[in-house]
């Protein structure tokens, strides 16, 4: 005979505002079947937890419904008070009263009606429920860390260090990520080559670390503990092992004049390239669209000009499998098309800029070593006018979000112009600063009193080119009043945006993303760095716009995670797996068809003699990710899913 | 749904039962945000959770209704985008051919919505809800199941 448990919580006010819990405690208390209906106003909360425990220890209670918010929230939290009252803690359930009740609904009534079903809908499942034991399964002890950014060179670094194996997958022939784009860094100026560039060294040369640049991601199958990951190594058509790096091929390749996009298409690259002198690993690869051999079948000027023979026109992309234990994505971030803001002239004047535009301008291994010239005639520029939020915080053209560096960065550029450009005049239009940050506003602060970078509070309606000046004409919101301003230059501080394939590699990988293309962490304030799939972490500006430091301090929160799952041989899952009745399968193999992890097998049953007597499906528990597809399919209902029965889903219905 | 246990609602409208199976990595989320984000939408749903829409059987569907709701949603991840790769296909497929026989049973197909909703669609969530209870409203009670039942017991009776 079921003795269950009903708890019900107020969540402050949350919940009792709206439903009438007392109400609610008394309608539980006579269904059949309910041996504690009880109300508090925080069970969640150490003495709530206490309760819950004391009332399962002096009740003999079976089974546990705990109504409250969401079972995302708050089910492993009473799971384990269950356990440690000594009751199975998959005997508890959570019924939804908050997120799917009493925040949706305006009627008092209605909510606490509907509360009482969807408690009692629960108090039939949990009669129901079996005591499950959790599983355990190995744990590869090998990390993959998809991104050769700041942040994936940080988690690498940080989970080699502890002795654990990595392979680090970086898509360009380079390792630095925007990072290595970067001239100095706020709010301390420092070289960001200076502090990058050693380490990608470190990361090329760590004995844990296993380096696959020009590669992409595949495929990923599996689950946490055990990935399989497919690697595609994409053809440099150069051989990497024999190649040294001596660059006698970049300086006679006849294509000179390709856009870099390291440059941000400032500077120009060749067709065989490193995408910047300080490259990780220091080793060209062919870009075929851009080659003259590849288009017209001609040229060879690198082959001849090689001194190792390691041009390779034949190869082609590579795969390499591999097995893995837990998965860091750290695969940073894009700047949005500027093109979107057509009245500022993006596109159509060569001097209006973005951001990373003038990075590369500023910095000492940019296209003009560092000195601030203008890309249309290679000027000094007198006068230069920064935008911000020229695609953050805008809703009509942009993003709705604070793409939260560019206040920084525009402080930092007024900075570096000031210092470069003596008697340089420059103006930031500007919603709010917003600076929040170690050392961050007297950074902020340092830009307008010391640098003198003339700050206007307001937008920017229209650039255009009058007499060789581009004119900038916004509104001065503090004086009430329109402001033109005759520039040489204009930077925009573009909008930070996920990758443009965010979405299809979140598919690839299995991982949640939200409107915009940044991936989804587990919870926003207490799983920041988790990703809704269990062995998948994140890091850096994928997950949502982030500064250097922000970016590390998440990558290293990655790698502790990782690390502390690697701790242990074996891990301990979910028991939410499907379970076969061998007596009744009558092999028909539906179950196979359906599953999508290729986890149920085909299993002879043999006789004394042991001779095949009947063969049926078996469900393999360490592959097995608990979807219940194959339950539905099987037609002689001899295949369930633990913790989602049929006998438990009839039952809540017939409770509702 | 005991229309008994029930407190009377302000107006005489026809307040119809609904029963939701949804699977907890998209759909339910999305619920979530609906909460999160306070919106507010129709009294009338209760929500089954499952651990994705491959696991839900034609059977329930019909358990529900036999139950005495008005009417069943049915709703999963986006097609490509399963926590479970593929559970939504299969689903999908299984309505499918569920719908082509649901004439045949006795069940107008109009009260069985199928919808796809992520996590990150709570309006969506908020918004088909308020669709879904108004168009099961204008149908009115699903009765056709008592009836039967009411008729094989008089046949029995016989």
């Amino acid at each position: 005979m079921s003795k269950i448990g009903v708890f019900i919580c107020h969540c402050g006010e949350n919940i009792a505002a709206k439903v009438d819990c007392t109400r609610v405690a008394e309608a539980l208390g006579e269904h059949p079947g309910v041996g504690a209906s009880v109300e508090y106003k925080y069970f969640c909360s150490d003495p709530g937890q206490e309760s819950v425990k004391r009332a399962i220890r002096e009740n003999n209670l079976t089974g546990v419904v705990v109504a409250a918010c969401s079972p995302r929230m708050h089910e492993a939290t009473f799971r384990k008070a269950c356990a440690e009252a000594g009751l199975n803690p998959y005997m508890c359930e959570i019924a939804n009263i908050r997120e799917q009740c009493s925040w949706v609904h305006t009627d008092g009534d209605q909510a606490t009606d509907k509360a009482i079903d969807i408690i009692r809908s629960m108090v039939e499942k949990v009669k129901r429920n079996n005591m499950l034991q959790p599983i355990e399964v190995p744990v590869t002890r090998r990390a993959l860390v998809i991104g050769g950014g700041i942040a994936g060179i940080q988690a690498a670094l940080d989970i080699a260090n502890a002795g654990q194996e990595v392979v680090l997958v970086e898509r360009e022939s380079s390792l630095g990520g925007h990072m290595a784009q970067l001239s100095e860094t706020f709010p301390t100026l420092d070289c960001s080559q200076c502090i990058m560039t050693p380490r990608m060294v470190e990361a090329s040369q760590h004995p844990k670390i296993r380096l696959l640049t020009y590669a992409e991601v595949e495929h990923v199958d599996g689950y946490i503990g055990n990935f399989k990951v497919k690697v595609r190594m994409k053809a440099r058509y150069v051989n990497k092992d024999t190649c040294t790096g001596c660059g006698e091929c970049i300086t006679k390749c006849p294509q000179k004049k390709i856009a870099s996009e390291f440059d941000c298409s400032i500077g120009k690259r060749t067709a065989i390239y490193t995408p910047f002198a300080q490259a990780v690993p220091n080793k060209p690869v062919i870009d075929k669209d851009n080659c003259t051999y590849f288009k017209n079948g001609k040229c060879k000027i690198c082959v001849k000009s090689c001194p190792l023979d390691c041009i390779d026109f034949e190869m082609q992309d590579e795969f390499i499998d591999l097995e893995i234990g837990a998965i860091v994505v750290a695969t940073g971030f894009q700047v949005q098309n500027n093109a979107l803001y057509g009245e500022y002239g993006y596109g159509k004047y060569a001097d209006v800029i973005n951001g990373l535009q003038f990075e590369r301008l500023a910095s000492a291994s940019g296209p003009t070593s560092g000195k601030i010239l203008r890309p249309s005639d290679g000027k000094e520029p007198e006068n230069i006018v920064f935008i911000q939020c020229a695609g953050s915080r805008d809703p009509s053209k942009g993003v709705k979000y604070c793409s939260k560096i560019c206040c920084m960065y525009t402080a930092k550029h007024a900075m570096l112009y000031a210092h470069k450009v003596h008697g340089g005049k420059s103006n930031i239009f500007y919603m709010d600063i917003r600076a929040a940050g170690k050392g961050y506003d007297e950074f902020t602060r340092r830009a307008i009193e010391e640098d003198e970078a003339g700050y206007v509070r307001g937008r920017v309606s229209k650039v255009w080119l009058e007499n060789g000046k581009l004119m900038v004409r916004g509104v001065d919101t503090l004086l009430g009043r329109p402001v033109e301003v005759a520039a040489d230059m204009v930077v925009l501080a573009t909008a930070m945006v996920p990758q443009p394939d965010a979405k299809e590699f979140a598919k690839v990988v299995g991982i949640g993303y939200d409107e915009y293309g940044f991936f989804n962490e587990a919870h926003l304030k207490l799983r920041p760095v988790e990703s809704s799939t269990a062995g998948i972490y994140l890091a850096g500006a994928c997950q949502s716009p982030k500064d250097i430091p922000d970016s590390v301090a998440q990558a290293s929160a990655s790698a502790s995670k990782v690390l502390a799952l690697f701790s242990k041989e074996k891990l301990e899952r979910e028991p939410v797996i499907a379970v076969n009745n061998e007596a009744t399968c009558a092999g028909c193999w539906g179950c196979v068809l359906a599953c999508p992890y290729n986890a149920i097998e085909k299993k002879d049953i043999l006789d004394r003699s042991g001779k095949v007597v009947k063969r049926v499906a078996s469900v393999n528990p360490g592959l097995c990710q608990g979807c219940g597809t194959c339950v539905t399919f099987c037609r002689s209902n001899s295949i369930d899913l633990a913790g989602f029965t049929e006998k438990q889903i009839f039952a809540e219905v017939m409770g509702l | 749904m005991e229309l008994s246990n029930r407190s009377k609602p302000m107006s005489e409208q026809f307040e119809p039962e609904i029963v939701a199976f949804v699977c907890t990595y998209c759909t339910y989320a999305g619920a979530d945000l609906a909460g999160t984000s306070r919106l507010k939408y129709a009294p009338n749903v209760r929500i089954i959770r499952l651990p994705c829409t491959g696991r839900i059987s034609p059977m329930f569907i019909l358990k529900a209704l036999q139950k005495g709701a008005d009417g069943v949603l049915i709703s999963g991840c986006h097609p490509g985008d399963c926590h479970f790769t593929h559970g939504n296909y299969h689903a999908r497929r299984r309505w499918m051919v569920f719908r082509a026989l649901l004439n045949f049973i006795g069940i107008p197909p109009e009260r069985i919505k199928y919808s796809w909703i992520s996590a990150a669609e709570g309006l969506k969530f908020a918004d088909l809800i308020n669709s879904i209870t108004e168009d099961i409203r204008k149908l009115g009670p699903f009765e056709q199941y008592d009836r039967l039942i009411g008729e094989t017991q008089a046949q029995a009776s016989l």
